[in-house]
């Protein structure tokens, strides 16, 4: 089930600015399932399912929508496109991409030669094959957004790798916890987010809104279980990664410890993650309004933001349980 | 109150009061409300025609980049720090007016006859540069120009050519003379002009304007980068100036509502406005803070270009900066 949903909406197309399309497939998913559904000025979709406690508190938890993409910013007489990143776009995962644009449009992604060291995206372009800027421009507008053309396969018994993952396993997995959640204590206030890639833009606006009791953000991290890959100390299946720390945030204590205790009910190890980089939208709700207690379960991704992202099965599994415990023992 | 009038002061971020001051002034005739919020922010409010329809906020940054004196040499030249992004390559032996009395100084650096073939190939950094104001001794500067004071270009304004403009200043002083021009009007929504402060140094004024003031769309007036320089190949040119006012579909700072991008774009179709699409995503401007401030909004910007922009010296086209407004006022009578 869990992996059905993800494939589903791996398959949808969502830079950041451009999460309509996932949260379509989101609201077709969830659709008589719970009990409310809204979407805010920035785009986010905002899902409740009530609590049955007299005193439940309203969880916000959070998982992105928005995936990296490529921004037309101008298109040459010869008719190739020339673009932006949006998002931490990596060259070398970059390189003779296919990518393709919300209209179906696929092109390309290639370097010009350099004359020293090594491309940068102002080297790069799409080729879409059109012939000149006016067949290009029939094609595609300014300001049209690419992302790596959705590749979904599985590695072994137990991994799935494409682009996008980063986050839509998170957002799989908010999806399957709204679904099977039930007579759970708290309110889940689940928000599909949009523009984290871009400074976790969706999230804030969502919590200072909704103004929740506490904060998770779901998300993906590094691994560090690769050769001659060091940091940060996390396996694939070795289970979902509680977060210590990263450069956006200090996890709340209460609810770290919460999420391993949740672990513990639900019979799931779980890693312990402090990330010398990263943010995620559980920084977003912690510094919202006066300060909301948050953090963030993580779900180990290897090649985080390149075309082959990474997971396994059995994290996301570990993190379902967690989850709905979690949200009745807090 | 014209572009010069407004070009001509100064006041580099954080210290905006004598621009402040000035619009304050201008505005209170044209306005409903003026209102000096707890940012410095001017936040002026030109109420609506139709209760129906919804609020509007405009927002133009008063501040410019500038200079702030952070220190002296025993001859009484005076050591300082760029208060926005400047590049140290354009300011040596430039005009600035420093402190509220505008005491003239000039940036000096070694002549070229004390060079050695290495200086000359190297870029002089801040701290290789004085600003120097004629002191007769380290005491008299600093009596003159104590820690902390600021300095702005003095350059004069001059429209030259084929309706073009040369000014400091004018990112963003423009977009503060768009939003006096806005004001003359009555608008179906209600209008609410900010005028911010600290834009160059993080957007910080705007954040405060964007906590509380109660519109649920927000457009930044903007000046920005224009490269349309010889050697300057098409795809980094950006925006042209004399091509209309730039619309953007993002930059660092956010990304454009979608529907009000193509609402806005429509709309300058329909009305015969001259505009350009930014062809860039370089700059952040109030945007970002509209967008994310105070629940949230749907964003837009709405740029003139700028040659040469954060020097002593940029260059406008003015067809351009009428372009901005009209576009402004277009989707002000169309919400």
């Amino acid at each position: 089930m869990l992996r059905d949903t993800l494939k589903t909406l791996l398959s949808a197309w969502g830079p950041s600015g451009g999460e309509h399309g996932v949260a379509d497939t989101i609201k077709e998913l969830l659709g008589g399932h719970v009990d409310s559904m809204r979407t805010d000025v920035m785009g986010n979709l905002i899902v409740e399912k009530y609590g049955t406690d007299d005193n439940a508190k309203r969880i916000m938890i959070s998982a992105h929508m928005d995936q990296i993409g490529l921004v037309v910013t101008s298109v040459e007489k010869e008719g190739y496109l020339r673009v932006h990143n949006v998002g931490g776009i990596g060259m070398k995962a970059s390189e003779y991409r296919r990518v393709v644009f919300e209209n179906g449009v696929e092109g390309v992604l290639v370097s010009q030669p350099v004359q020293q060291g090594e491309a940068k995206l102002k080297d790069m372009f799409i080729d879409i094959g059109a012939q000149d800027r006016e067949e290009a421009l029939s094609m595609v507008q300014l300001g049209d957004v690419a992302v790596y053309a959705p590749e979904i396969f599985s590695l072994g018994k137990h991994r799935v790798s494409a682009p996008g993952m980063d986050d839509r396993c998170a957002c799989a997995l908010l999806v399957e916890l709204l679904l099977y959640a039930e007579d759970q204590k708290n309110t889940i206030v689940g928000v599909f987010s949009t523009q984290e890639e871009v400074g976790l833009r969706g999230a804030k606006v969502a919590a200072y809104a909704l103004e929740p009791d506490l904060g998770i953000g779901l998300d993906v991290t590094a691994w560090g279980d690769t050769p001659e890959t060091k940091l940060p100390d996390i396996k694939l299946g070795a289970g979902p990664a509680v977060k210590i720390m990263d450069s956006s945030m200090i996890a709340t204590p209460m609810v770290r410890d919460a999420l391993f205790d949740a672990a513990e009910a639900a019979g799931v190890a779980v890693q312990r993650e402090v990330l010398p980089f990263g943010g995620t939208d559980g920084a977003a709700i912690q510094h919202a309004r006066g300060g909301i207690p948050s953090g963030t379960l993580s779900i180990p991704c290897r090649y985080v933001h390149s075309a082959c992202e990474t997971i396994d099965m059995r994290d996301m599994e570990g993190a379902l349980k967690v989850l709905l415990q979690f949200v009745n023992i807090v | 109150m014209d572009l010069k009038q407004l070009t001509d002061l100064h006041g580099p971020s954080g210290n905006e009061r004598a621009v402040r001051r000035a619009i304050v002034e201008a505005a209170k005739p044209l306005a409903d409300e003026v209102k000096i919020d707890r940012s410095g922010n001017v936040i002026c409010l030109k109420k609506g025609t139709n209760p129906d329809k919804p609020a509007v906020m405009v927002a133009a940054h008063m501040d410019e980049v500038g200079f702030i004196i952070a220190g002296y040499t025993e001859e009484g030249l005076l050591r300082f720090r760029p208060v926005g992004g400047i590049d140290p390559r354009v300011i040596v032996s430039k005009w600035v007016a420093i402190g509220d009395d505008n005491i003239p100084g000039v940036i000096g650096a070694l002549a070229i006859h004390l060079q050695s073939a290495d200086d000359r190939k190297r870029v002089l950094k801040y701290n290789d540069l004085y600003i120097d104001i004629g002191a007769k001794d380290q005491k008299e500067a600093e009596k003159l120009c104590p820690l902390g004071t600021y300095a702005a270009f003095d350059t004069p304004y001059a429209e030259f050519g084929d309706g073009f403009v040369c000014a400091k200043a004018l990112d963003d002083r423009v977009g503060c003379y768009n939003l006096l021009r806005l004001l003359e009007d009555r608008y179906p929504g209600d209008l609410y002009c900010c005028f911010v402060t600290q834009e160059e140094i993080g957007l910080r004024g705007s954040q405060g304007a964007a906590y509380h003031v109660p519109a649920g769309i927000g457009i930044a007036l903007e000046g920005t980068a224009a490269g349309d320089l010889g050697d300057v190949k098409e795809q980094f040119h950006i925006t042209r100036p004399g091509q209309g006012v730039a619309v953007s579909f993002m930059d660092r700072a956010s990304i454009a509502d979608r529907e009000l991008y193509r609402q806005v774009l429509a709309l300058a179709e329909g009305a015969g406005i001259r505009h350009q699409i930014k062809q860039g995503v370089t700059g952040g401007n109030d945007a970002g803070s509209l967008q994310v401030g105070g629940g949230g909004r749907k964003t837009i910007v709405f740029s003139v270009p700028c040659r040469y922009i954060h020097s002593g010296a940029s260059v406008a086209k003015l067809s351009d900066i009428d372009d901005q407004l009209a576009l402004t006022r277009e989707y002000l009578n169309n919400l």
